[in-house]
C-alpha cells in the first residue's frame, strides 16, 4: 500500500545533489544566447526599428515581426496579443525585437543599441475608467469578459444592510528560476524546444501557429517553479527563441534576468470588490450583491477564467438565499495580467471574509459565532443552484481549532527592532475552492494518459508537468498501486510533446485529481488489455508473458466526464465543479506598534485533500502555498511608474518571505474522500492561497484594532490604520 | 589572469577576466551547474557555496578572490558520501522545485558543522539568505533540524 504513504520524491536526489538540469543548464555546442528589446512606453506607434551606429553588429541577428513566417500571435484564448509588437505597442515592456549573440552580455548589449522611434498616444490605467472609454484597447468596449450570476429570492424580512470594499494589488509569482527556453533546429527544418514550463501543449500549439507548420516538438526541463507564472507566459519565450534559432541556424537560449522577469511577466490580476449585503439581527446572511473589477492588463491571456473562478467562489463557503453578482475583467495600457495560483479565487475570498468581518463588527457579533451560522453544510446550494455533498467546511474548523490549542511559541529572533513595543493576536478565517476545471471544462479538453510496458516495469506518459508539486513520485504511485506493484516499477516519461498525449494543462488543481484519475483508469485498462492477450494472473504474471511475446504494449485512456455535472456557461447555473476542497487557517501574530510591521508567530491550517495521497508532498504544497498568501498578505507590493513598469523590480525592493519571516506551521489534512478522484483525492494545489490574508486581517485588527481592507498590509497601511482607530 | 584554487577537493586553475563571478566560472568554465542564479544581485541565495566552510553567494564573488581559497559546490558536498542534510531533506520533504536546494544544503551544512543540534529559529537564521517559494520553509527547517538527530550523521 503505496497511496497514503510519503516515499522520498523520485527527482529528490537529482535536485538535492545538483544533478537536475533546469533550462539555463543546457548549454548545446554553438548555442547563441537572445535578449528581447522592449517598449518603454504604455501606448505608441512604433515609427522604426533601427540598429543603432557605432555597434559592432557582424555577430549579432535581429529579429522583427516582419520575420515571422505563421501567425503573429500568441496563441490561448483569443489572438489579441501578438508575438513581437506590430506597429503599435499596447503596454510597457512589450516585445518589439530581439536579438542573438554568441554570449548573453553581447545579445544585452546589442538589444540596448536597436533603437525604437516612438509616436507616443495616449494610455489608460485605471481600471475603474476602462469600461467604456473612448480610448479603446479590447473589442467595443475594453472589456475581456463580463459575468452574471443570478440566484435566489430576495427576502422581505428585516434585515441589516452592511457595504464594504475591498481591493488587492498585483502579485509575482516569484518562481526562483527565471524563465529560461531553449530553441534547437531538427534534422528535420522542424524545431524542438525544451524550457522552464507548466504546460508544454500550450507552446506547441503556438510555436505551431506561429511558424504556420507542425514540425515542432516541446519538452520540459526540470523547472524551478510555476505557480501559474509559467502557464501561458512561455510560449513567448518559446516562439522568441524559435524566431531566433530560425534567424542564427544555430541553437538560442533565452534566459530572463531577474528584473527583466519581474517587469514583464504576468502577476496576479489586481481586484476591486463592492459588497452590499442583507443581515438579519441574528447574523443570518439573505443577501449578497456582489461587484467585481479585474484589471487584466493589455492581452486578454486567462482573465476571463480567472473573473469566472473570483465570481464562482465570491460567495465563500457560506450559504446565501439570494445573490447577485456582476463581474467585469477590463483591458488598461498595463503588462498583461494571468494564471497564479488561486486564479481570482483568493481575491473574492479576501472580500468575503473581510465582509463577514465587517458584519461582526456592525452587529457587534463574534465573527467566529456569525461564520458557523452560515457555513455550508450537507445539501445546501451554491449561487449557480449547485447542491453541495459533504461540504467539509466544519470538519476543517474543528481540526483548525483542535490543532491551535496548543500553546504558541512565540519567535525571539526577528528581523528589525529589538525590544519594540508588540501585541499579539489572533485571526481565523475559511474558504472554499473548485477542483479542476470550471464546469464542463473537461469535457473540453479530454486529458490523455498512456502507459507502456517497458520489459517488465510501466512507464507513465503524460504532458502533466512537475513543477515541484510532485507529479513525478505522485503518478507512479497511483499506478503502482493500481496494478498492485512495487512503486520502483513505474515511472513518468519525459514530457515531451513528440512523445506523450495531451493530458492538459497543469493548472487548477488538476493534475492529481483529474490527470492523476485518468492514470488510475489507465492502469485498470492496461491489465484489462493484459488480461485479454495472456488470459489470466496478476500483473507480474501478465507482464512476464507479455515480455516473452515481445511487441509494443501500450494503452491510452482518456479522462471521462461526469455526466452528472451539467453546467450552463450562460447564465453560470449549474454544477460549477465537480467537488470543493475546504480550509480554515488560524494564524498567530504580533504587531509592532511603533512601526506596524507584523511578525508571524504561528499558522494552523486544516484544508480538506480528500486522500493526502503523499501527506508530505500535500502539506508541502500548502504549506508553500500559505506563506505564498502571508507575503501577499504583508509582505509583496509591485509599484508601477507612470507608464506601468514595475518600479522595484529587484530581490531588495519585491520582497518575499524567508525563512526567519515564516511562522511555525501546523499543516492538519482533512480526508473528505472524492469519489471521482484517485483514492478519494482532492485537488490541492491553490486552496492554500485564499484564506490566509484575510486570517491575518483579523488577527491584526485583534491585535492592534487597525481595520484593513485593503491588500497588502504593508507595515505603512497598519501603521495609518492603526492611527485612524 | 589564472586563478588557481581547489574545487570540491580537487586543485583547478582557470584563465578568466578577474572581476568574473565565481558563479559564472562554476557554471560555464567549469561546468558546475549545480549552484543556480535566481537573481545575480545576492538576495536569493540559490548561487551559495562554501569558500573555505563559509557560505557564500557565489553570484557576488570576483573569481580572483578565492585565488588560493577552497570552493566547495552542491557537487562536492554529496560527494563521495551523501551529506546528512541531503538525506534528511529527502525524507523531510525539503525540495519541491529544487531551485533553491543545492543553495539551502550549503548553508545548512555550514551550520550543522557550527551547530549540529540547532534550534528551529538558529535554523531559520541562518537560512535567512536562502529564499525559497515551493515550501514555505518549515519542512526544510524540520529536515536540517533533524538531520544529524538520531545518529544520522
Ligand atoms: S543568484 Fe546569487 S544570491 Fe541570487
Ligand atoms: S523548492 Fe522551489 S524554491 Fe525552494
Amino acid at each position: 500500500m503505496v497511496i497514503g504513504t510519503s516515499p522520498p520524491r523520485r527527482d529528490g536526489m537529482d535536485k538535492l545533489t545538483g544533478r537536475s538540469l533546469y533550462a539555463d543548464d543546457l548549454r548545446p555546442s554553438g548555442v547563441w544566447y537572445g535578449a528581447t528589446v522592449r517598449s518603454s512606453r504604455a501606448h505608441a506607434r512604433i515609427l522604426g526599428v533601427r540598429r543603432a551606429e557605432g555597434f559592432d553588429w557582424s555577430n549579432v541577428v535581429l529579429v522583427t515581426a516582419d520575420d515571422i513566417p505563421g501567425l503573429n500571435v500568441v496563441s490561448l484564448m483569443t489572438d489579441d496579443q501578438p508575438v513581437l509588437a506590430d506597429g503599435i505597442v499596447r503596454h510597457v515592456t512589450e516585445p518589439i525585437a530581439l536579438v542573438a549573440a554568441p554570449t548573453r552580455e553581447h545579445a544585452l548589449a546589442a538589444a540596448q543599441h536597436v533603437v525604437v522611434e516612438y509616436e507616443d498616444l495616449p494610455a489608460l490605467f485605471d481600471p475603474l475608467a476602462a469600461e467604456g472609454h473612448e480610448l479603446r484597447i479590447f473589442g467595443e468596449d475594453n472589456v475581456f469578459k463580463r459575468i452574471r450570476i443570478e440566484h435566489g429570492v430576495r427576502t422581505d424580512a428585516t434585515a441589516h444592510l452592511i457595504r464594504g470594499r475591498y481591493t488587492t494589488g498585483l502579485q509575482e509569482q516569484l518562481y526562483i528560476e527565471p524563465q529560461s527556453m531553449l530553441a534547437e533546429l531538427r534534422a528535420d527544418g522542424g524545431i524542438t524546444l525544451t524550457g522552464s514550463m507548466q504546460c508544454p501543449y500550450y507552446i506547441d500549439r503556438a510555436v505551431k501557429r506561429m511558424l504556420g507548420h507542425d514540425r515542432v516538438n516541446v519538452a520540459q526541463a526540470v523547472t524551478g517553479g510555476g505557480f501559474g507564472g509559467k502557464e501561458e507566459y512561455p510560449s513567448i519565450l518559446a516562439c522568441h527563441a524559435t524566431l531566433l534559432a530560425i534567424a542564427a541556424r544555430r541553437p538560442v537560449k533565452i534566459t530572463y534576468r531577474r528584473d527583466e522577469d519581474l517587469r514583464a511577466t504576468t502577476k496576479r490580476h489586481p481586484a476591486v470588490i463592492d459588497l452590499v449585503t442583507m443581515v438579519t439581527a441574528r447574523g443570518q446572511l439573505l443577501e449578497l450583491h456582489g461587484r467585481v473589477w479585474m484589471d487584466g492588463g493589455a492581452y486578454h491571456t486567462l482573465s476571463t477564467v480567472v473573473l469566472s473562478r473570483a465570481m464562482l467562489h465570491l460567495q465563500g463557503p457560506y450559504r446565501w438565499p439570494y445573490a447577485s453578482l456582476h463581474g467585469t475583467v477590463v483591458a488598461t495600457h498595463t503588462p498583461p495580467n494571468g494564471a497564479f495560483r488561486g486564479f481570482g479565487a483568493p481575491q473574492a475570498q479576501w472580500a468575503m471574509e473581510r465582509h463577514m468581518d465587517r458584519i461582526a463588527r456592525h452587529m457587534r457579533l463574534d465573527p467566529l459565532v456569525l461564520r458557523r451560522e452560515n457555513l455550508f453544510v450537507h445539501g445546501d446550494v451554491s449561487v449557480t443552484g449547485q447542491t453541495l455533498q459533504n461540504p467539509g467546511a466544519f470538519a476543517v474548523l474543528e481540526a483548525a481549532e483542535r490543532a491551535a490549542a496548543a500553546p504558541v511559541n512565540p519567535k525571539r529572533v526577528r528581523p528589525g527592532v529589538v525590544g519594540a513595543e508588540m501585541r499579539s493576536g489572533r485571526g481565523l478565517a475559511l474558504a472554499w475552492h473548485g477542483c479542476g476545471f470550471t464546469g464542463n471544462g473537461e469535457a473540453k479538453i479530454r486529458g490523455k494518459v498512456a502507459l507502456e510496458l517497458r520489459g517488465r516495469d510501466v512507464a507513465v506518459l503524460s504532458s502533466s508537468t512537475d513543477i515541484g508539486q510532485g507529479t513525478e513520485t505522485i503518478f507512479p504511485m497511483i499506478v503502482a498501486q493500481t496494478l498492485g506493484i512495487d512503486m520502483e516499477r513505474v515511472f513518468n516519461t519525459a514530457h515531451d510533446t513528440g512523445l506523450v498525449p495531451d493530458s492538459g494543462p497543469t493548472v487548477a488543481s488538476r493534475t492529481a485529481m483529474v490527470v492523476g484519475g485518468t492514470c488510475e483508469k489507465a492502469a485498470q485498462r492496461l491489465l484489462r488489455h493484459l488480461r485479454e492477450l495472456h488470459g489470466e494472473g496478476d500483473f507480474d504474471a501478465l507482464a512476464a508473458r507479455a515480455e516473452a511475446a515481445g511487441g509494443l504494449v501500450r494503452v491510452e485512456e482518456t479522462y471521462e466526464v461526469n455526466t452528472n455535472v451539467e453546467w450552463n456557461p450562460d447564465t453560470y447555473q449549474g454544477d460549477a465543479y465537480p467537488c470543493y476542497g475546504w480550509s480554515c487557517v488560524i494564524v498567530d501574530l504580533r504587531v509592532d506598534l511603533d512601526t506596524g510591521e507584523v511578525l508571524y508567530d504561528r499558522v494552523v491550517t486544516a484544508t480538506d485533500v480528500g486522500k493526502a495521497l503523499s501527506p508530505v508532498l500535500a502539506a508541502g504544497q500548502i504549506e508553500g502555498g500559505t506563506l505564498q498568501a502571508l507575503g501577499w498578505a504583508t509582505q509583496e507590493e509591485v509599484v508601477l511608474d507612470k507608464q506601468g513598469c514595475m518600479r522595484n523590480d529587484r530581490l531588495t525592493n519585491y520582497i518575499i518571505p524567508t525563512a526567519l519571516d515564516g511562522p511555525e506551521m501546523i499543516t492538519e489534512l482533512v480526508e473528505i474522500p472524492y469519489e471521482g478522484g484517485p483514492f478519494g483525492a482532492k485537488g490541492i494545489g491553490e486552496i492554500p492561497m485564499d484564506a490566509p490574508a484575510a486570517a491575518v486581517a483579523q488577527a491584526i485588527e485583534a491585535a492592534c484594532g487597525a481595520v484593513l481592507d485593503s491588500l497588502p498590509m504593508t507595515p505603512e497601511r497598519v501603521f495609518a490604520a492603526m492611527e485612524a482607530r | 589572469m589564472i586563478v588557481r584554487f581547489n574545487c570540491n577537493g580537487s586543485d583547478v586553475q582557470v584563465d578568466t577576466p578577474p572581476m568574473a563571478r565565481l558563479l559564472d566560472v562554476l557554471r560555464e568554465d567549469l561546468r558546475l551547474v549545480g549552484s543556480k542564479e535566481g537573481c545575480g544581485e545576492g538576495e536569493c541565495g540559490a548561487c551559495t557555496v562554501r569558500i573555505d566552510g563559509a557560505p557564500v553567494m557565489s553570484c557576488l564573488v570576483p573569481v580572483a578572490q578565492v585565488d588560493g581559497c577552497r570552493v566547495q559546490t552542491i557537487e562536492g558536498l554529496g560527494s563521495p558520501a551523501t551529506h546528512a542534510v541531503q538525506t534528511a531533506m529527502l525524507m523531510f520533504g525539503g525540495a519541491q522545485c529544487g531551485i533553491c536546494t543545492p543553495g539551502i544544503c550549503m548553508s545548512a551544512a555550514a551550520l550543522l558543522e557550527e551547530n549540529p543540534h540547532p534550534t528551529a529559529e538558529a535554523v531559520r537564521v541562518a537560512l535567512a539568505g536562502n529564499l525559497c517559494r515551493c515550501t514555505g520553509y518549515q519542512k526544510v527547517v524540520d529536515a536540517v533540524c533533524g538531520a544529524l538527530a538520531g545518529g544520522a550523521s
